[in-house]
C-alpha cells in the first residue's frame, strides 16, 4: 500500500470511528450474527425433525421419507446466492411484502436445516444397530426409542458438528449483502460508498468478522475434544 | 403465477456453458488451492517454528472471514496498493487463498494420521525410507485425504456462485443475465438451482466411484 | 396344547432363502436348544419370532393362537409373551442396571414405578446382580451385563425366554456365571428357546434339541438321542465334530 494509501487512511480515521458508524456496524454485526443464530436455531430443530423422519421404518410414512431426503440432498447442493434469489423472487411472486431481513433469514433457515439434518441423521445412526433391536424387542415406539435410548448417545457426537456448522455459517450469511440486509459485507459496501478508503473499510470487515468467528470457533474446538473426541484409528 | 420456462430453456446452452466456467474455476482454484495446501501442510507439519506460525496465521485469517469478503478487499483494496485485477482474477486469487486455507488444514491431518505401528513395521520389514515414503505413507495419505478434498472441491464449486457478485459469468452470473433480459425470475434461478445440483450430483457420484474403487477410501456421502 | 408351535415357517434376506419349512413345538416348561453350525439359521429363527425379521410364508402359534407378523398390535402382543436375549447383551449404554430392567415395565408399559423396582431389584438379586443397581453397562463385564439383560428380559414376565447365544461373546471364565443362571431358570420351569454353541450345557438342561443345518430341521429330539444315537447322517457328522475333543 502506498504511502499516500497510509495517509488516507490516517485522515479517515477519526471519521471512519466516529459514534454513528460505530453504531452502524454494531448493529450490522449484531444482524450477522442473528441470521446465522436464528438459522441455526431453527435449522437444529427442523432439521432434527426431518433426520427422525428419514429413520423411521413404518411403510406409512415412506412419503414423508421421501420428501424428508429430497428437501436435505436439494437444499445442500445449491449455492447460497441461488436459493437468496429463489425465495426473494417466490415471495415476490405471492405480493407479499416481506422485508428483506426476512427473507435472508427464511433463506438461512432451508439451508441449516438440510445441512443439520444430515448432521443429525448421521450422528444417530451412529449409534449402534442392537439398541434399536433391544429397544424393539422391549416393545419401544419409534419415539420412545429416539428419546429414551437413542438421542441420549447420539447427542455427544451430534453437538460439536452443529457447533461448527453454526460457525461455518456465520460467513455465509456475507451474501446476504446481495439482497440488501444490512449486515456486515452490506456496512462495508455502504462505507465504501460513502468514500472511505476500501483498505481502511474491508479491513475492518475482515476484521470483526474474525472477531466472531475465531472465538466460536475456539469454543467448538473445546466442545470437541470434550464431548466427542475421536478415537486414533 | 404463472411460469414460463420457453426463454429460459432456450438460453440453456448459454447457462450450461455457466456451469462449465464454475466447474474450471473450483478447478483452477483447488489445483492451486492444493499446491498451496501441500506447502502449507509441509511447514506446518515438519518446519521450523517461526514458518509453522506463519502458516498458522494465514490458514486462522482464512478461515475465519468469508471468501466475499476476501474477494471484496482483493478487488477492491488492491487497487490502492497499485494492484489492479480483473472481477476474474480477484475471484480466482480470494478463492484460490481461502482454498489454500482449508486445504492446508486437511492435508496437515493427513500428514498427521500416518501410525507409528505401520512405519515401525516397513522399517523392521527392511524398507527404505523412500521405499517406506512411497509403499506405506503415500498411499495411506490419499486414501485418507480422498474423502475430505472431494467434499471440499463440492464446497467450492458452489462457492464460484459468488464470482456473480463481480459480474463473472458463470452459471449465477448468466442466471443474472437473464433474469435481467426476460424477468423469469424464478424460472431462471430454479434452472440454475437445478443444474447445480446435476453438477454436485456428479461430482459426488464420480469421486465416490473413484475413491471406492481406486484407492479403497472410505467414501461418505456428501 | 403345545405353547409355542412353529408350522412351515420359510423366511428370506432379500433373495437368499434362510429358514425353510421349519416344524416345531414347544410344551410348556420344556427347554428347547437348537445347535447346528454357523449359518444354519439357528439365530434366524429367534428373530423371526420375535417379529425382527418378517417371515415369508408358515405360521406361529402361542397356546393355539396364530400370530401375524404384519399388525402392529399383534407385534406388541408377541413381544409381551415372549423375551429375547441377545449374544450382544445389547443393554442400554446410557441407563444404569436398574434402569434397563425397569425402563420397559414403567415407560413402555405404564406400570406403577415402586411395584416394578421391587419386582427388578428381585430379578438382579436372583442374578446376582443386586449390588451393582446403579452401575452403568460400559463398568460391568460382559458375564455381568449378560446377567442383567436377562433381568430385563423376565422383567416383563413373558410366557417364553428365547436366548441367542448369549455366552458367545463372553471370554471363557465368564461363561458359567450365565450358565448357572440359565440354570435357575429352567429350574423355575420357564419355557425356554435356546441357541447355543455350549453343546455340554445343552446337553444337561434341554428337553428337546433340535438339531438345524442350511435353514432346515434336520433332526429333533431327546438329548441322549441327538448326541449319543443320532439318526441322520448329517447330525452325527456334526456332533462327531464338536464331540471329538
Amino acid at each position: 500500500m502506498g504511502a499516500q494509501t497510509w495517509l488516507q487512511i490516517g485522515d479517515e480515521l477519526p471519521r471512519f470511528f466516529g459514534y454513528y458508524n460505530l453504531v452502524f456496524f454494531a448493529k450490522a454485526l449484531g444482524t450477522t450474527f442473528a441470521l446465522s443464530a436464528v438459522g441455526c436455531i431453527v435449522g437444529f430443530t427442523l432439521g432434527f425433525v426431518l433426520a427422525a423422519v428419514r429413520l423411521t421404518t413404518r411403510p406409512a410414512a415412506r412419503p414423508l421419507r421421501i420428501a424428508a431426503t429430497v428437501f436435505t440432498e436439494l437444499f445442500r447442493r445449491i449455492p447460497f446466492l441461488v436459493t437468496l434469489m429463489l425465495v426473494f423472487f417466490v415471495f415476490q411472486a405471492l405480493h407479499a411484502d416481506l422485508a428483506m431481513f426476512t427473507v435472508a433469514l427464511i433463506s438461512v433457515c432451508l439451508i441449516a436445516t438440510a445441512f443439520i439434518a444430515e448432521i443429525v441423521r448421521s450422528g444417530l445412526e451412529s449409534v449402534h444397530r442392537n439398541q434399536w433391536d433391544a429397544a424393539l424387542t422391549l416393545n419401544f415406539s419409534y419415539l420412545q426409542t429416539l428419546r429414551m435410548v437413542i438421542v441420549p448417545q447420539a447427542w455427544k457426537v451430534i453437538l460439536p458438528p452443529v457447533f461448527g456448522f453454526f460457525v461455518l455459517f456465520i460467513k455465509d450469511t456475507a451474501l446476504a449483502s446481495q439482497i440488501g440486509v444490512i449486515e456486515l459485507a452490506f456496512a462495508g459496501k455502504t462505507m465504501n460508498n460513502k468514500g472511505f478508503s476500501a483498505t481502511l473499510v474491508y479491513g475492518t470487515v475482515l476484521a470483526l468478522y474474525f472477531m466472531l468467528s475465531y472465538p466460536l470457533a475456539r469454543f467448538g474446538n473445546y466442545l470437541e475434544r470434550r464431548l466427542a473426541p475421536t478415537r486414533n484409528r | 403465477m404463472q411460469f414460463d420456462y420457453t426463454p429460459v430453456l432456450e438460453r440453456l446452452p448459454y447457462l450450461i456453458g455457466g456451469a462449465w466456467l464454475s466447474l474450471q474455476i473450483a478447478f483452477l482454484a483447488f489445483a492451486f488451492g492444493m499446491l498451496i495446501g501441500l506447502a502449507g501442510a509441509s511447514v506446518r507439519a515438519y518446519g521450523p517454528r517461526w514458518a509453522r506460525r506463519i502458516v498458522g496465521v494465514y490458514v486462522v485469517f482464512f478461515t475465519n472471514t468469508p471468501q466475499l469478503v476476501q474477494i471484496f478487499f482483493i478487488f477492491f483494496a488492491l487497487p490502492d496498493a497499485g494492484i489492479l485485477l480483473s472481477p476474474f482474477q480477484a475471484v480466482l486469487i480470494g478463492m484460490t487463498l481461502n482454498a489454500g486455507a482449508y486445504l492446508t488444514e486437511i492435508q496437515r491431518a493427513g500428514f498427521e494420521s500416518v501410525r507409528q505401528p505401520e512405519l515401525e513395521a516397513a522399517e523392521t520389514l527392511g524398507f527404505s525410507r523412500l521405499q517406506t515414503i512411497r509403499y506405506v505413507i503415500v498411499p495411506h495419505i490419499v486414501r485418507v485425504l480422498f474423502p475430505p478434498l472431494s467434499n471440499q472441491y463440492i464446497l467450492m464449486t458452489l462457492g464460484t456462485s459468488m464470482a456473480a457478485v463481480f459480474g463473472v459469468e458463470e452459471l449465477t452470473g448468466r442466471a443474472y443475465n437473464i433474469n435481467a433480459e426476460t424477468f423469469r425470475s424464478i424460472e431462471v434461478f430454479s434452472v440454475a438451482a437445478v443444474l447445480y445440483i446435476v453438477i454436485t450430483l456428479a461430482a459426488t457420484v464420480s469421486l465416490a466411484f473413484v475413491g471406492k474403487r481406486f484407492f479403497r477410501a472410505r467414501m461418505r456421502w456428501f | 396344547m403345545p405353547q409355542l408351535e412353529i408350522v412351515d415357517l420359510k423366511a428370506n434376506y432379500g433373495a437368499h432363502t434362510v429358514l425353510e419349512r421349519i416344524n416345531l413345538s414347544v410344551d410348556k416348561g420344556e427347554i428347547v436348544s437348537l445347535i447346528g453350525p454357523s449359518g444354519s439359521g439357528k439365530s434366524t429363527l429367534l428373530r423371526v419370532l420375535m417379529g425382527l425379521l418378517p417371515p415369508i410364508s408358515g405360521q406361529v402359534r402361542i397356546d393355539g393362537q396364530a400370530l401375524d407378523y404384519n399388525d402392529r398390535e399383534q407385534l406388541r402382543r408377541i413381544r409381551s409373551q415372549m423375551a429375547i436375549v441377545f449374544q450382544q447383551y445389547n443393554l442400554f449404554q446410557n441407563m444404569t442396571v436398574l434402569d434397563n430392567v425397569t425402563v420397559t415395565p414403567i415407560k413402555v408399559k405404564g406400570r406403577p414405578r415402586k411395584q416394578v423396582e421391587d419386582y427388578a431389584i428381585q430379578l438382579l438379586e436372583k442374578v446376582g446382580m443386586g449390588a451393582k443397581l446403579g452401575a452403568y453397562p460400559d463398568q460391568l463385564s460382559g458375564g455381568q451385563q449378560q446377567r442383567v439383560a436377562i433381568a430385563r428380559a423376565l422383567a416383563l414376565q413373558p410366557g417364553i425366554v428365547l436366548l441367542d447365544e448369549v455366552t458367545a461373546a463372553l471370554d471363557p471364565e465368564l461363561v458359567n456365571e450365565v450358565l448357572d443362571t440359565v440354570r435357575l431358570l429352567a429350574a423355575d420351569g420357564m419355557t425356554m428357546f435356546i441357541v447355543s454353541h455350549e453343546m455340554g450345557f445343552v446337553r444337561e438342561v434341554s428337553s428337546k434339541v433340535v438339531f438345524m443345518d442350511g435353514g432346515h430341521v434336520v433332526e429333533a429330539g431327546h438329548p441322549r438321542q441327538i448326541f449319543d444315537q443320532p439318526r441322520e447322517a448329517r447330525t452325527r457328522e456334526f456332533v462327531g465334530k464338536i464331540l471329538r475333543h
